[in-house]
């Protein structure tokens, strides 16, 4: 059994504590609003991509459990100075993790340091404070006229 | 006084262990446990009594028929409806207050009319109205409250006028346990002549309600916070009231002749019962409220209020919470806050301690945002609850609090 500690680890707790690229991007050329009707968790991503589809510079801002303020900080850091298509790959690996089945190894090589976060998927009801920040960056950048759920 | 151990005795699912602990269910006010009597009586019916009420004439119909009657008679009884004309069986409270709206409303709500309501709504007393409004052109007005999350009676007076054609509010908060003075409210609202809906699905497990006493035009709950089935809740109304309003879905059960001209529709209460009911699951709640008969009211709300002083006292001398309500008037339900820790991270590491707690906004996003803050914890209590197990959730509240210190 995955005990609670696999949940909340040391990063995790850092990154709510102290999330990194918080605050409103500006100016930038993608943004979208993420909300998790569930419990309430609301997001903003703000990101700016340049005419070589790279992500220069990406933050975001609102309130949100640990799991949701963690997983949006990590994944700033992870994806500035990415390409939009790292950022695909990244997006299906992570909803990959989180969603496997139990037995299933995070893939690392791929993840980094988002592997941190697989231990959500043994808490069914907080997988969606995790994915929340990936569906609210795609949104951004399909420049999506609707906020992004979770549902 | 109460035997709680005799109490716990009658409720299977409190004996159970989770992740090697001993569970401790305090969500009550989201749905309460089922004591055996109404899993055996449900059970009852399907095992022996099962069939279609109302229409057959062989014996398993007619035992089932007796025995969904018998129900609605004792559910009369226990809020002391005139009448059992006036009690309508629905899917819950949620549907009561729809069949209100839509029905009642339709027909009684025109353009510039006013329907009063409160900022502690949950929202199935906010969006039917939302949306009756929007069909017709009438008004919303939000009675607000204060701090403690207590009606601004003030407030309430001076919104009351001729324009006012339904105050709807909410006996008890589920998000905030503030009781409100209905009786009081009800007085007002009439002297403008506005009809009254009283939503009691948080209050009518704990506190005894006279709907007659009270002259209150509609009164609604559901089964499943009083111990009985999912799915299953009554609406009480006048009777004349009852006889005016249309139909609100039309169907089986709820006609007396149908040609392809014209229908002529059932007596009360069949009238509002279009289709097959949850037949079992109004057979349980008549059960579930002999149950609380059984143990009375009043020895209820003192046990229960026992419990809450036992539990806000920890609340008080806990470093870093806030509790979020803390009206005079208040029953069963610790809404709090914690500094640094997200109400759903305290709902996760909780339900590792075995401790069953609901985190979020409780269907009642307006009270979030009177607060300030995106959800809250909410522990709630109901009479199968002991001073050990709020022993319990305060030791895991503080393993929380550790783990993000």
């Amino acid at each position: 059994m995955f005990s609670l500690g696999d949940l909340y680890q040391q990063v995790i707790i850092d990154h709510t504590k102290s999330p990194r690229n918080f605050g409103k991007l500006d100016p930038c050329n993608h943004d979208a609003e993420g909300y998790n009707p569930l419990c309430g968790d609301q997001l903003h991503v703000y990101v700016q991509v340049n005419d070589s589809n790279i992500i220069e510079n990406i933050k975001f801002e609102g309130q949100g459990c640990s799991i949701s303020t963690a997983s949006a900080s990590l994944m700033t850091e992870s994806l500035k100075g990415k390409s939009l298509a790292d950022f695909e790959i990244l997006f299906d690996a992570f909803h990959d993790m989180a969603t496997a089945d139990l037995s299933d190894a995070p893939d690392e090589e791929v993840l980094g340091k988002l592997a941190v976060l697989a231990g959500v998927k043994e808490f069914p009801s907080r997988i969606k404070c995790a994915t929340l920040c990936w569906h609210t960056l795609k949104s951004a950048i399909d420049d999506a006229a609707e906020p992004a759920r979770t549902e | 006084m109460m035997n709680i151990e005799k109490i716990r005795g009658d409720f299977p699912v409190l004996h159970q262990e989770l992740y090697g602990k001993p569970l401790v269910y305090l969500d009550n006010a989201a749905t309460t446990q089922k004591p055996q009597c109404v899993i055996d009586t449900v059970r009852h019916y399907y095992e022996k009594d099962n069939s279609n009420i109302h229409r057959g004439v062989h014996a398993l119909s007619e035992r089932a028929t007796a025995a969904y009657e018998a129900s609605r008679e004792t559910i009369r009884a226990f809020f002391n409806a005139k009448s059992s004309k006036e009690v309508i069986f629905t899917r819950g409270t949620t549907e009561s207050i729809n069949l209100i709206a839509s029905s009642w409303g339709g027909a009684n709500i025109g353009k510039g009319d006013e329907i009063l309501i409160t900022h502690m709504e949950h929202h199935s007393n906010i969006v039917p109205w939302q949306m009756l409004c929007e069909r017709t052109g009438a008004v919303l007005k939000v009675i607000p409250m204060n701090d403690a999350g207590e009606l601004d009676m003030d407030a309430f007076a001076s919104l009351l006028s001729e324009r006012t054609k339904l105050l709807g509010v909410v006996h008890m908060s589920n998000a905030l346990g503030s009781i409100n003075p209905i009786e009081t409210m009800i007085q007002q609202a009439h002297v403008v002549g506005a009809k009254v809906l009283v939503d009691g699905a948080q209050a009518a497990a704990h506190i005894a309600v006279d709907v007659q006493a009270l002259d209150v035009d509609f009164y609604v709950t559901s089964a499943h916070k009083m111990y009985g089935p999912t799915g299953v809740g009554v609406l009480i109304a006048k009777q004349a009231l009852l006889e005016a309003m249309p139909p609100y879905q039309g169907g089986g059960d709820m006609i007396l002749m149908v040609t392809f001209e014209k229908t002529q529709y059932n007596d009360l209460p069949h009238k509002f019962e279009a289709g097959t009911p949850n037949i079992a699951g109004v057979i349980g709640f008549g059960e579930a409220i002999k149950y609380i008969q059984s143990i009375g009211l009043h020895a209820i709300a003192e046990r229960e209020k026992t419990l809450l002083d036992y539990a806000s006292k920890q609340a008080q001398a806990f470093e870093g919470l806030k509790q979020i309500g803390t009206a005079k008037e208040k029953a069963c339900v610790l809404s709090f806050v914690l500094d640094g820790v997200h109400p759903h991270d305290l709902g996760t590491i909780l339900d590792r301690e075995a401790v069953a707690i609901r985190a979020g906004h409780h269907c009642a996003m307006p009270v979030m945002q009177f607060y300030k803050v995106p959800a809250t914890a909410r522990a709630s209590f109901s009479i199968y609850n002991t001073e050990a197990e709020v022993d319990a959730l305060f030791a895991a509240l503080a393993k929380a609090r550790d783990m993000f210190a």
